[in-house]
């Protein structure tokens, strides 16, 4: 079976639907009509820019081209985990934190998913490398993002139960657990629903994407469990690189706790 | 007390950009007692003997310089015991070990508290309550240093009695105590030595009153 390729008289036609939703703005007063079409040109123009960037990449075929689109996904990916909680680490605290977390779980998994199980010739294939890391990203970004919020914002709620333990006598990381243990736990809850609700409340992306294309469904649903795989594994590493990093930043050799190194976010 | 014996806790030099110098010699049993303004720096210092802030200078217990404990070891033995603290657990008993349980037990009626408390959650205690459930956590620790902020700030005369006679029946048993109080009066009945607190520095308070 070969994909239905779509023409861009399709794609109008479907359009008709964006309109509609533009009609129903102005009818109820919604006052979403511009933002709506400005959304909707965006996409539009970001996804085609995309498949021309793709397509000229996996056309050339090179590693180290492979390797620096990965590597602006990675830079953009921690940029956004940084930037995502309302406590900032001083002096570019969380863009460290963020970048290195975000690539450290990316390239694991996505190593690990093209040196196991995917094995492209040669392993780094743009047509599996970029995708992959695409959306492992998207998982990083999402259990490392939460997972930095819920540590920075519940270190500072929880400064006196900590600093209690501490003058104690508890050491730094004994004092921290029960805040690294949440902040863990907040990063992995959203691919763990998401996993929950695969097949049954939603068809992932992935496996509806494949099955348009032609695949067969039993294949298209292997597919979807090695990535949703991946995806748990790639958010679990993130979240817990994460808040280990950032709990390191907060303390120092006395093991004291530095909410000196913190600073809300600035507008 | 042979002057061959190293002071409990000695002081010197001890500062940080928001506070001192304090030079300082604690004997044990002696209870060193400051007052001063809000704001003054008297929890700072506290904090600051205990290492819990970034601070300059040194400080020895028994003679033995604080560089050479370990962080934890080094507050275990010099305790800092804030005037509000906090609670990392919903219930009162898991702030205890086992051996601190059975001495819990037998401190709280000697502060005037139902011994059913220490059964219970935290979020039903009163401010009171916890400040002397702080005071009994704080002590279980058997530290050789109690830095003691504002002990008894949220009591009635009562209760503020009964945590002074402890905290005498303590400095008998050869622990020191700096203590930061709001109240000259608890300055002048716990106290050995009076200092007063005044724009981040420590002056004795009779000079200080002149």
């Amino acid at each position: 079976m070969t994909p239905i390729l779509l023409s861009p008289g399709d794609i109008a036609i479907a359009s008709v639907l964006i309109l509609l939703d533009g009609v129903l703005s102005i009818v109820l007063r919604l006052g979403l009509h511009w933002q709506l079409g400005i959304a909707a040109g965006r996409m539009a123009v970001q996804l085609v820019l995309v498949g021309f960037i793709l397509r000229a990449v996996f056309a050339i075929g090179s590693p180290w081209l492979t390797l620096l689109v990965v590597l602006v996904m990675v830079a953009i990916a921690g940029r956004e985990v940084a930037a995502r909680p309302e406590q900032r680490l001083r002096n570019f605290g969380n863009y460290a934190v963020g970048a290195s977390a975000v690539a450290a779980a990316t390239f694991l998994t996505a190593m690990l998913a093209l040196t196991t199980a995917i094995r492209p010739h040669p392993w780094y294939d743009p047509h599996y490398a970029i995708p992959l890391v695409g959306i492992v990203l998207g998982s990083v970004l999402n259990g490392g993002s939460l997972a930095l919020d819920s540590l920075l914002g519940g270190v500072v709620r929880e400064r006196a139960a900590v600093e209690a333990q501490l003058a104690l006598g508890v050491s730094y990381m004994r004092a921290m657990r029960g805040l690294i243990r949440v902040s863990v736990r907040r990063g992995l809850l959203p691919t763990i629903n998401q996993m929950a609700a695969a097949g049954i409340i939603t068809l992932p992306g992935i496996m509806t994407g494949q099955i348009l294309a032609g695949m067969d469904p039993l294949e298209a649903a292997k597919y979807q469990i090695l990535l949703m795989f991946l995806l748990s594994g790639g958010s679990g590493l993130a979240a817990v690189a994460v808040v280990y990093l950032a709990a390191w930043r907060l303390t120092d050799e006395r093991q004291r706790l530095r909410l000196d190194r913190l600073g809300a976010k600035h507008r | 007390m042979s002057s061959a014996n190293p002071p409990r806790l000695r002081i010197a030099g001890l500062h940080s950009p928001l506070a001192g110098p304090f030079d300082l010699s604690v004997d044990a049993g002696e209870c060193v007692a400051v007052t001063g303004a809000s704001g003054s720096g008297k929890s700072l210092f506290l904090r600051m003997i205990a290492d819990l802030d970034p601070n300059d200078g040194k400080v020895w217990l028994d003679g033995r310089e604080r560089a050479a404990f370990t962080a934890p070891a080094w507050r275990r033995q010099v305790l800092y015991n804030a005037a509000e603290t906090g609670w990392w657990h919903d219930d009162v008993a898991p702030h205890f070990h086992a051996a601190a349980m059975d001495f819990a037990r037998t401190m709280v009626p000697l502060l005037g508290l139902p011994p059913d408390l220490l059964d219970g959650p935290v979020l039903r205690l009163s401010t009171g309550e916890r400040q002397r459930l702080a005071l009994i956590r704080a002590l279980a620790h058997a530290p050789k240093v109690l830095l003691a902020d504002e002990p008894t700030g949220a009591l009635d005369e009562a209760a503020t009695a009964m945590v002074e006679t402890i905290l005498r029946e303590r400095l008998a048993t050869g622990i020191a105590i700096i203590m930061v109080t709001h109240s000259p009066e608890q300055a002048a009945r716990l106290g050995h030595r009076h200092f007063l607190m005044r724009d981040r520095h420590l002056r004795p308070a009779d000079v200080a009153a002149a």
